[in-house]
């Protein structure tokens, strides 16, 4: 894994972005940076655009104007044929996990190793090595109809991060699950955060998991996360950035989106 | 939601060019690299193997049932012996491939538009394309290789079994001669209608894959969507068919004119 701290070069550069569907504005000149090993939560009721954030730094989408560079490569203006190769750089959590259901467990996680013809005994090892990251070291011949919603999510979160990508792409893992699934899924998230140092792009309309990766850290001695006291001088790499109607109404960290002057924003906190 | 006739003509147009592109890229993937040789082999057992009963036994009893009709017009004008000629150059030249792909289309067309609409209404086509895989490569061209040779093999079997189906019914219900009916059959060949009933199923192997596919990768609103795609895929696939084999028969008829 890359753990080289060049915490000041940017993985995601998003410069004025905008995407309209239908003559309808999506996104909104949206511009923000998302440095190496930085975690950035964007929050947003349903329909405000989050999920097309990660579709456009992915290039599934490309947008009206605007500039998008990922991993120093300007994604907006590269064919899908050159995407290809970025993208296997960047591991993506699907909403609804989007498992290949013809696929057991283990050829799920596998399947970018197998394209990529690593040898079969180095996939063994690396598949086990992911799932037992996520704790699913027993499910490897169980097909994804076979496992919970979940299980499901944490295989994804495998099949993401089985290739070693420098950049990890959320889309709402915690959605529709119970508390305790949603509290294994986050402490999965501060782990790869802190133990990978991994930058990642998280989106969720749950705050309280946001506010946990910006309060826990990942304690490798005990294998789970711990809360962080307020007083330690300690960097959580967590910043969030909230969206409104496609457009970016704050940015910044924990504390400043708590003690924000936002009605919108306070009104969101409060529920 | 009311639509005005231009953005329907708009729609139509879009549809056509993606289309267009796909059954493009579907060839031109073929030229580069990653091939996906297992998943094209793995296709061909579904499409070839998996169709080979119905084609079989439609043949038979198609072949079977025009050596039937066609005998009892022949018998008019003395020339029942004529009945395995007729069988033969029939289904070669056109009741094979239109009869085989009609049947290929009705199985792997839903199939391929079911399968990759399910994946796409689901996110996996999108999963695919983020794990660094082109879906193009990976689905599209192993099924467009692999239901072009498998309808080919088909048709020519297809075609066999028809003629077989043909002297069944020649020998035992019509009493003619065996021997006669299969000499007559395969004499009355050409190279012309041998090519035109291997160009045939070529062409229309291509068709059903590009359309299955293509309809499969633009299924949008869930499982509705998914049903929608598979129906549009059969009925376009077939009548796409149908229509092309008017234009190659003549075209190739200009090559290959009856004797």
């Amino acid at each position: 894994m890359d753990q080289s701290n060049n915490s000041h070069e940017p993985v995601i550069v998003f410069e004025d972005v905008s995407i309209a569907f239908d003559e309808k504005k999506v996104l909104s000149n949206l511009s923000f940076t998302l440095l190496h090993g930085q975690t950035k939560v964007l929050f947003g009721v349903a329909g405000a655009g989050k999920t097309l954030v990660l579709k456009l730094a992915l290039g599934l989408l490309r947008p009206d104007s605007g500039r998008i560079t990922v991993l120093g490569q300007e994604v907006s203006a590269m064919k899908e044929q050159d995407l290809f190769a970025l993208r296997r750089r960047i591991g993506m959590v699907f909403q609804e996990s989007a498992l290949f259901d013809s696929l057991n467990v283990e050829d799920n996680v596998s399947f970018r190793l197998r394209e990529e013809h690593v040898p079969q005994d180095e996939i063994t090892r690396r598949v086990a090595d992911a799932l037992r990251f996520v704790e699913l070291e027993h499910t490897v011949k169980l097909f994804p109809a076979e496992l919970s919603g979940g299980m499901r999510r944490r295989v994804a979160i495998a099949r993401a991060i089985v290739s070693d990508p420098k950049v990890l792409l959320y889309d709402s893992p915690t959605a529709g699950l119970d508390p305790v699934t949603s509290t294994t899924i986050v402490e999965l998230l501060v782990k790869q955060r802190d133990v990978f140092q991994t930058s990642a792009l998280l989106v969720t309309h749950r705050l309280q998991d946001a506010f946990t990766m910006a309060t826990h850290a990942f304690d490798r001695k005990l294998n789970k996360m711990v809360l962080v006291p307020p007083e330690t001088d300690w960097d959580s790499k967590t910043s969030f950035l909230v969206l409104k109607d496609g457009v970016k109404i704050f940015e910044g960290d924990a504390s400043e989106i708590a003690n924000s002057d936002s009605e919108y924003i306070r009104e969101y906190l409060t529920q | 939601m009311q639509f005005s006739l231009t953005d329907i003509a708009k729609r139509n147009v879009l549809a056509v060019q993606e289309y267009s592109l796909l059954a493009w890229s579907s060839v031109a993937n073929i030229f580069t690299s990653p091939r996906y040789v297992a998943d094209t082999l793995q296709q061909a057992d579904i499409i070839g193997v998996g169709s080979l009963p119905i084609v079989v036994l439609t043949g038979f009893f198609l072949g079977a049932v025009l050596a039937l009709q066609s005998a009892n017009s022949l018998a008019r004008f003395g020339g029942l012996s004529f009945t395995g000629q007729l069988v033969s150059l029939s289904m070669v030249r056109e009741i094979g491939p239109v009869l085989t792909g009609l049947m290929v289309a009705g199985r792997s067309a839903t199939g391929m538009a079911s399968e990759l609409g399910s994946m796409q209404v689901t996110e996996q086509i999108d999963a695919m394309r983020a794990l660094g895989t082109d879906p193009g490569k990976k689905l599209v061209t192993p099924r467009v290789i692999s239901t072009v040779i498998m309808l080919v093999v088909l048709t020519v079997i297809s075609d066999l079994v028809s003629m077989a189906g043909g002297a069944v019914v020649a020998v035992f219900m019509l009493r003619l001669d065996g021997n006669q009916y299969w000499s007559t059959a395969w004499q009355s060949l050409g190279v012309g209608d041998i090519t035109m009933g291997l160009i045939k199923p070529f062409v229309f192997g291509f068709i059903i894959a590009t359309i299955g596919c293509y309809y499969g990768l633009s299924a949008r609103g869930g499982t509705q969507g998914v049903g929608r795609a598979t129906t549009q895929a059969m009925v376009a696939a077939s009548v796409i068919m149908v229509i092309s084999d008017l234009f190659i028969t003549q075209l190739l008829l200009n090559f290959f004119p009856f004797k």
